[in-house]
């Protein structure tokens, strides 16, 4: 029986179904032309969620149903970003959703059940409620980049995203259920997280349970779409609706951080000397990949993809380095991400139109004769991916490799400086279409009227430069979120 | 204010740079006269700096601000007597790049003008930053303005230059990044002072050696690294031409003297012949490449090249000289040298580029060929042209002789053959400059560029006194800036003599 502290400690989640049954209610209910207030009770709901996350969060670590589900402080952080970020995409996507006709419940209400997979999967305390959560994510995930059914690219994104993932998750699954015999072998089989920290130390089948940790690095991997888990990346940013793109490019990395650190640290993170060598390679193989294949793409969908690539091999720089500073690094980079992939798909948002995806990046050509403002944000937005001082992307870089360093990596931090200049060119390319090139006739820029867009867009781009001049609390949040 | 004294240098012209922006294309008057008198504003602050004393100690107007708590990265700034010399010079400089382009900026000056500004302060805090971090984030945000300020005012190929300046200078610094990045493991701070005290054995100092040098040769810039260099100044606009000659080039040896000297000293003195042959393969070689230039930006930006030869070979000559015949004084002289060069450079080069300038707008070409008898439709603008180019071969009298006088002079006790060596500068670059002068200024009006070249407008002529004031004060008079230099001079070259093993 759950007892009342199960029920508040799970709050917010329990909530957000809540309010996600509503918000479905509501969709079939109400009169075509009250719909479009479903975008701001949405957007409400977002921001109520967020605060019962922050209002609720205990000062200690609480466990709720039998260590079924954890909320700690590295759950909070990427809950508030993660619920934050969707309330961003909503706004982004309301002009883009509207125009193609695919304004409606099921997009609100889906994004809604996919953020509740996150808020799941990041609180997991049990390798079961991981799954659940990433179940609930990706499904959503599925339909979200299908929503758009009748054009060419989306169903076929779709249905490689499935196959890929179903593929994955089956990776994932398997490990998880070697793990659990592992435990078995010479005690309690267990899958309660904390307790399969110790495993490693009285099971009698040690191979058994490294081969099972090998199969859920290739879920971890591909969740967070390292090479060589990366097949379905391009693809699926290229094929989804850019909103969704947007979500998957930003919330969905969150999520992906919080399962390697749920299931790396907290689970086998008796075994790092073990992956830590592996997710070095994944990163190198990332740094290298993305950057490089990057170059080529004509596509800003598909180049933002690969930078993603390479980004993740970033966030992988801090987590092997296997030490709380290290995992702070990732956790701050991760954010870092999410709030750099947000702004830049915010201003693709901002240009396309019925007709028009503005996804070619010769489609930006002479912005900064047309729309200045936007092309600045842009500018922050492709300068800080590429890591350039100050913006808030040369932060979380410094913080990576010098947690890489820190644990005697020295060979990795190399990597990725090497892979940051390689990456330098792709980005730079993207200002020079912007400020450089002119645009040409016939050509119309619009920029969409819509104030919230715009605001929002801003202050999320500006927020890169800003955290960029001061990212003392960020980072103090992060690292007392993992104790040090 | 004189406890923010440097904040506010740092800042006025950076946040400066928003209302110039926000001026908007459509009201350029306003945008230009906006960004002039927030340089002005700027030089006459700085104009405090001045209040530096050269007898007391050796960091003055210090400011700490504690930036990321965490990991003990504190927001310091200080001056030394190089840092006061060179921040007035980057103010200086700054009015007159505004001046000079005023009128020829035509497409979006705002954003030109914004760009100016933020160079500005950007280039002040690297002078002034006295954490590595800090200097660190200034170094490489310096490339943001100038990498718009090239690709979108540049000319036919800036888009190639622009790119190449980019990617040449960040990936230099990256290694730097590591160097720092592996220093604060070990000292757990960012902190210049700290990091100067910090023992290292010789095989971490010849890393981060090299970490450092590969940052710095890259943007002063030394052979063989040198190739981006005239790429960007021929493409540039004339005001980005200026920025980067005359200041930018001097933040890469400025990192030396406050990267190599003081944290590796013992990696330097060992590998300090390395740089002294590059330096003298700059003065030589790329005199003699400067000799068969087609283009006068071009040949400006390799004499360039071959001037900051003296520069890295003045700050390395010391090593030798301290460390192999502890003469300290003939150190002192050779650093000393390579500072008031640093200074001088940055005027004539400026100076040498803004003439440039002045014929480039009335002819659009920069091909020597195209020109022949100048002095005959320009005579006032000949008289500055021969005087900037005579300070550029370091003719006595003008700031070019001092700094190259005292750098031969150094090197002449450390070994003759690398005073004979350097000497070939006055030769060679008399005769590029010379040459060039030649077939610019005299002879007969031969093409039709030149025959419809109108005199210099008032404008013009006030930014070329600027220059001409500057050439000539520290060339007549060079007593106050040496002394102002002298004690941080002296420190530095205590610092170079310290066995940190």
């Amino acid at each position: 029986m759950p007892t009342l502290y199960d029920i508040l400690t799970l709050l917010p989640e329990l909530y957000l179904v809540a309010a996600v049954c509503l918000i479905l209610l509501l969709d079939a209910f109400m009169k075509p032309a009250q719909r479009p207030q479903l975008h701001w009770i949405s957007i409400v709901v977002l921001l109520v969620a967020i605060y019962l996350v922050v209002a609720g969060q205990p000062e200690q670590t609480a466990t709720a149903f039998n260590g079924m589900f954890v909320r700690d402080h590295v759950a909070e952080i990427l809950k508030v970003f993660a619920l934050g970020l969707t309330a961003v995409v909503f706004v982004y996507a309301r002009p883009y959703m509207i125009d193609r006709k695919l304004f409606g419940g099921e997009f609100y209400s889906l994004m809604i059940f996919a953020v509740l997979g996150v808020m799941v999967l990041v609180s997991a305390g049990n390798l079961v409620t991981i799954y659940l959560g990433l179940a609930l994510l990706s499904l959503s995930s599925y339909a979200l980049v299908a929503l758009n059914r009748d054009a060419l690219l989306p169903p076929e994104a779709a249905i490689k995203y499935f196959v890929l993932s179903a593929l994955a998750g089956g990776m994932l699954l398997y490990g998880m259920s070697m793990v659990y015999g592992a435990s078995g072998m010479g005690g309690t089989p267990t899958l309660d997280l904390a307790k399969l920290h110790d495993v490693m130390a009285y099971t009698t089948a040690p191979k058994l349970l490294l081969l099972g940790l090998i199969f859920m690095l290739v879920g971890i991997g591909f969740e967070l779409g390292v090479a060589p888990f990366h097949m379905w990346l391009p693809d699926v940013y290229h094929g989804a609706p850019t909103p969704v793109t947007t979500f998957i490019g930003a919330v969905s990395k969150l999520a992906a951080f919080g399962l390697a650190w749920r299931l790396l640290e907290v689970g086998m993170g008796d075994l790092s000397r073990y992956w830590q060598p592996m997710l070095a390679a994944l990163a190198t193989a990332s740094l290298v990949l993305g950057n490089l294949v990057a170059i080529v793409q004509t596509n800003f969908k598909r180049m933002m993809a690969y930078s993603t690539i390479s980004h993740m091999g970033y966030v992988l720089l801090g987590l092997s380095a296997a030490t709380p500073e290290g995992y702070s690094a990732a956790l701050f980079y991760v954010i870092c991400y999410a709030l750099m992939s947000a702004a830049a798909f915010g201003v693709m948002l901002v240009l396309t139109r019925a007709g028009f995806e503005c996804e070619e990046i010769s489609d930006f050509k002479g912005l900064n004769q047309k729309a200045p403002w936007m092309a600045f944000l842009m500018l922050l937005a492709m300068f800080s991916l590429a890591g350039v001082p100050p913006l808030f992307g040369f932060w979380a870089k410094v913080l990576v490799l010098e947690a890489a360093i820190h644990a005697d990596m020295l060979w990795l931090a190399i990597v990725g400086i090497v892979a940051a200049f390689i990456g330098l060119y792709y980005y730079l390319y993207v200002i020079k279409v912007m400020y450089f090139d002119t645009a040409e006739e016939g050509a119309v820029v619009e920029v969409k009227a819509d104030t919230s867009l715009r605001v929002v867009l801003s202050v999320n781009a500006l927020a890169l430069l800003a955290l960029g001049l001061y990212w003392g609390p960020l980072l103090a949040w992060c690292q007392r979120a993992f104790g040090v | 204010m004189f406890t923010h004294l440097l904040s506010l240098l740092i800042w006025l012209p950076i946040v400066g740079a928003v209302p110039v922006l926000l001026a908007g294309s459509a009201r350029p008057m306003l945008a230009r006269w906006l960004a002039l008198l927030i340089t002005i504003a700027t030089f006459v602050i700085s104009l405090w700096l001045l209040r530096y004393d050269p007898n007391g100690s050796v960091m003055q107007l210090q400011e700490t601000h504690v930036w990321i708590a965490t990991w003990g990265v504190h927001f310091t700034l200080a001056v030394d007597g190089i840092s006061v010399a060179l921040i007035l010079m980057t103010t200086f400089v700054g009015i007159l790049v505004i001046g000079g382009a005023w009128k020829v900026i035509q497409n979006r000056p705002h954003q030109y003008m914004a760009c100016m500004l933020l160079l500005e302060g950007l280039l002040i805090g690297v002078f002034c930053a006295t954490d590595a971090l800090v200097f660190y984030a200034f170094f490489e945000a310096v490339l943001i303005p100038m990498y718009i300020l090239i690709g979108m005012w540049g000319g036919p190929r800036r888009v190639y230059a622009t790119l190449k300046l980019f990617i040449y200078t960040f990936t230099g610094s990256v290694f730097m990044l590591i160097a720092l990045l592996y220093l604060y493991q070990k000292a757990h701070t960012f902190d210049l002072a700290t990091l100067a005290a910090l023992p290292l054995t010789f095989k971490e100092q010849a890393w981060l050696f090299f970490g450092f040098l590969i940052a710095f040769a890259i943007k002063v810039p030394m052979v063989p690294v040198h190739t981006w260099l005239p790429d960007a100044h021929v493409e540039a606009p004339t005001g980005g031409s200026v920025w980067l000659a005359a200041v930018m080039l001097k933040i890469g040896t400025y990192g030396m003297v406050r990267f190599i000297l003081p944290i590796t000293p013992d990696a330097g003195a060992h590998f300090a012949w390395i740089v002294i042959v590059l330096s003298l393969v700059a003065i030589i070689y790329i005199g003699y490449v400067a000799l068969v230039q087609e283009d006068m930006k071009k040949l400006v930006a390799y004499s360039s090249v071959a001037h900051m030869g003296f520069v890295t070979l003045g700050i390395f000559m010391a090593f030798m000289l301290v460390r192999e015949g502890g003469n300290t004084e003939m150190a002192s002289l050779g650093m000393q040298g390579a500072m008031v060069q640093m200074i001088s450079h940055g005027f004539v080069s400026g100076a040498m580029f803004t003439c440039i300038g002045v014929m480039y707008d009335r002819t659009h070409t920069r091909q020597i060929k195209d020109y022949g008898g100048v002095i005959n439709m320009m005579p006032w603008f000949g008289f500055f042209y021969v005087l900037f180019a005579m300070a550029n071969c370091g003719l006595p009298g003008t700031s070019g002789f001092v700094g190259e006088f005292m750098v031969i002079l150094a090197s002449f006790s450390a070994s003759p053959w690398i005073a004979l060596f350097a000497t070939f500068t006055l030769i060679i670059g008399a005769g590029y400059t010379l040459w060039l002068v030649k077939r610019v200024l005299w002879g007969p009006v031969t093409t039709e560029h030149v025959r419809h070249m109108t005199p210099m407008t008032a404008r013009e002529t006030w930014v070329l006194i600027g220059f001409a004031v500057a050439v000539l004060a520290i060339g007549m008079w060079p007593q106050p800036l040496v002394h102002l230099m002298d004690s941080s001079v002296a420190h530095l070259v205590q610092q170079l003599a310290v066995h940190k093993i």
